[in-house]
């Protein structure tokens, strides 16, 4: 990294992926929590079976990714999913089962399950 | 792409698309555009909202105001009312406070309302093995700003304005400490990080370094440039692999990027860092102990001064800070001092990171303005007490630390304030006990983990604290003796004073702060020589 102006290139280009807002214009993002409390609650076999169920049903605007601690520990296995128009919504003491639901209801046809999100967990 | 001042989110989902939403769209983009509004306020057709039957449901932000079973005609009012003269239509709005409902964004919900993230920043939000997307949310920004905007005297001056302390638990103010290691003299010097976290109930720096190490590494690289330091070590404790793995990823990956090594951002400076593994030794998160640690020497602490800033690693100069404290340097240099200050109370700006946990709904990792009070912290944040038991006291400090009772629950939470009533910050670990829990077994438990803990340099510390456990658990099993409690005390006040270092000065707090909140809990113990609480004795760690 020589300037800042290269460092703002990246910046611009990475935005777009990570965009948390509603105006988020690319594809949908799931990102798991898998900081040590959620791998320990299951989160890891969880991002396998949303990557699988991704790969499997070839879903090109829908990446998978991990990340740190939402602070939850008690909801864990927690995923938040980011789509373009929409608040990002948390789901919360998450299963294999549930993970599928919310693939098939949430991310492939747009309708929120709401039961198992923190609002309703809380 | 313009930026719009409001966002009118129309919900289109089933629901609401067949009570009209649609319509509701329509009517909204053509008044817009009549009105001149539509370069400052932009129409979203979102997904359900899951709150059909109280549809069409239209949420205007950034208030976040929700309306619910909107009408045509209720449009121009909302665009007369809410977006031209700021004013929500508060008969619009749905009743009920919505709070079992997901249109309550995170934000919204009970345990996030209070909390303000800037260490947690970006915790739980980008993937800590992708460097591009730290850079995203104006990673490495800092960075770069210090480097060719700034000399290392006015980083320095900005960190030491922010008032900044120590977030390991001391509240040492940061600024003062870079500015003593910039002065000592010296041809090499070093930038550490405390990331030996101990206390038990506490991780707060295992989640920064698992979520965010790319912050960590910004701010060592900041201070290395700020004191005319090179290089760089991370101490963490080798119990925390999955955080050893993504900063050593994270560092990997600064490095190929070039914001480690040499010439960063085309300047003379130059900055590299390495991890040390801790074997786990609690006193090594002491800073003299840690450094005898990374210098291959058995970690136990020696006697200050001369302080680390004069003679630390291999007696040469040293910057040591802890996770926490690294985590919100490069927000202080990116926004401002002033910015810094506004949150939190005039002697402990900022935030402060908890790990609530023990008898708590909402166990977890928390992020609060300092100054919030320990009532908000545990009945707003944390949900309460479970089973509808009653709060009893709330341990901080770790084993460090005294336990709060339910009169001082409205202290603010800053370092004076929670010194002042006989705890103290500490790293940031919060336990909750309820009406079940025995004092004096949460006393032994704590006292139980110094004595494991000790390193055996100093009497007081090896052998005081063995003879208080020996006390306690005498009182614990039915066998005390009234006496027993002014023998207990004076040991304690004897190894507070003249222990070599902070553990030892330090491990008779949980016993004193309940023989003084709770002595009637162990006269019980003493005098009817038995617990009066049914329940299962803490296991020792």
């Amino acid at each position: 990294m020589k300037s800042i102006e290269e460092l703002r290139k990246v910046k611009e280009e990475s935005l777009k992926r990570i965009n948390l807002r509603k105006d988020r214009e690319e594809g949908t993002r799931i990102v798991v929590s898998m900081d040590t409390c959620g791998i320990a609650a299951g989160a890891r076999s969880i991002l396998m079976s949303l990557l699988d169920e991704v790969n499997k049903r070839d879903l090109k605007d829908v990446t998978v990714t991990q990340t740190g601690c939402i602070g939850a520990c008690n909801l864990e296995p927690v995923f938040e999913v980011y789509k373009p128009g929409e608040e990002k919504v948390t789901y919360v003491h998450m299963t294999l089962e549930k993970a599928k639901q919310v693939m098939e209801e949430h991310i492939i046809n747009g309708k929120i399950v709401q039961e198992y999100t923190i609002g309703s967990n809380q | 792409m313009n930026i719009y001042r409001s966002h009118v989110l129309i919900c289109g989902g089933t629901g609401c698309t067949s009570s009209k939403s649609d319509k509701l769209q329509e009517k909204f983009e053509k008044l817009l555009v009549e009105k001149e509004l539509d370069k400052e306020v932009k129409v979203v057709r979102t997904g359900c909202f899951g709150l059909c039957e109280a549809g069409p449901i239209i949420i205007v932000y950034p208030e976040g105001s929700f309306y619910s079973q909107v009408k045509i005609d209720d449009v121009e009012e909302i665009i007369e009312e809410h977006l031209l003269k700021g004013r929500i239509v508060k008969r619009l709005l749905f009743k009920d406070a919505i709070v079992e409902d997901i249109v309550k964004s995170v934000d919204e919900v009970d345990f996030y309302k209070k909390q303000k993230r800037i260490a947690l920043k970006n915790c739980g939000v980008i993937n800590p093995e992708d460097i591009d997307e730290y850079i995203a949310l104006d990673g490495y920004l800092a960075l770069g700003k210090a480097l060719t905007e700034m000399t290392p005297e006015e980083v320095i001056e900005t960190v030491k304005d922010s008032g900044l302390r120590g977030r390991g638990g001391g509240g040492f103010p940061t600024g003062l400490k870079w500015g003593f290691t910039a002065k000592a003299e010296g041809n090499q010097k070093y930038v550490l990080c405390n990331a030996d976290e101990g206390d038990p109930g506490a991780f707060m720096d295992r989640s920064i370094l698992e979520g965010d190490p790319h912050s960590v590494i910004e701010a060592m690289a900041l201070a290395g440039y700020a004191i005319g330091s090179n290089q760089g070590y991370v101490y963490i404790r080798a119990e925390y692999p999955i955080a050893v793995e993504r900063l050593q990823i994270a560092i990997n990956q600064a490095r190929e990027k070039g914001l480690l090594g040499k010439n960063i951002f085309g300047s003379d400076f130059d900055f590299d860092m390495e991890i040390r593994l801790g074997a786990g030794a609690f006193v090594c998160g002491e800073e003299t102990a840690l450094i005898a640690s990374i210098e291959g020497e058995r970690g136990m602490p020696r006697n200050k001064p001369p302080y680390p800033a004069n003679k630390g690693l291999w007696q040469k100069p040293t910057l040591i800070n802890n996770v926490e404290t690294y985590a919100n340097v490069a927000q202080i240099i990116l926004h401002g001092a002033d910015w810094f200050k506004e949150m939190g109370t005039e002697k402990s700006p900022g935030t402060k990171v908890f790990a609530l946990g023990g008898k708590i709904n909402n166990t977890g990792l928390i992020e609060i303005p300092m100054g919030t009070t320990l009532r908000e912290v545990i009945y707003e944040v944390g949900g309460g007490i479970p089973n509808g038991k009653k709060f009893k006291a709330v341990q901080t400090g770790g084993p460090s630390g005294g336990c709060i009772t339910s009169e001082s629950l409205d202290t603010p939470i800053d370092f004076d304030s929670l010194t002042s009533i006989g705890s103290m910050m500490g790293s940031g670990g919060m336990i909750v006990m309820d009406e079940d829990d025995c004092m004096v077994d949460i006393a032994r438990f704590f006292l139980d983990f110094t004595v494991e803990e000790s390193c055996g340099k100093c009497p007081p510390c090896r052998i005081g604290t063995k003879r208080m456990l020996e006390i306690l658990e005498k009182i614990t099993s039915g066998k005390g003796e009234p006496e027993d409690l002014d023998r207990l005390e004076r040991l304690a006040e004897n190894i507070k004073v003249s222990s070599l270092c902070g553990l030892g000065q330090t491990a008779p707090n949980p016993v004193l702060s309940t023989l003084k909140h709770f002595r009637h809990e162990y006269e019980a113990h003493v005098n009817e020589k038995r617990c009066p609480f049914p329940h299962l004795r803490i296991n020792s760690i």
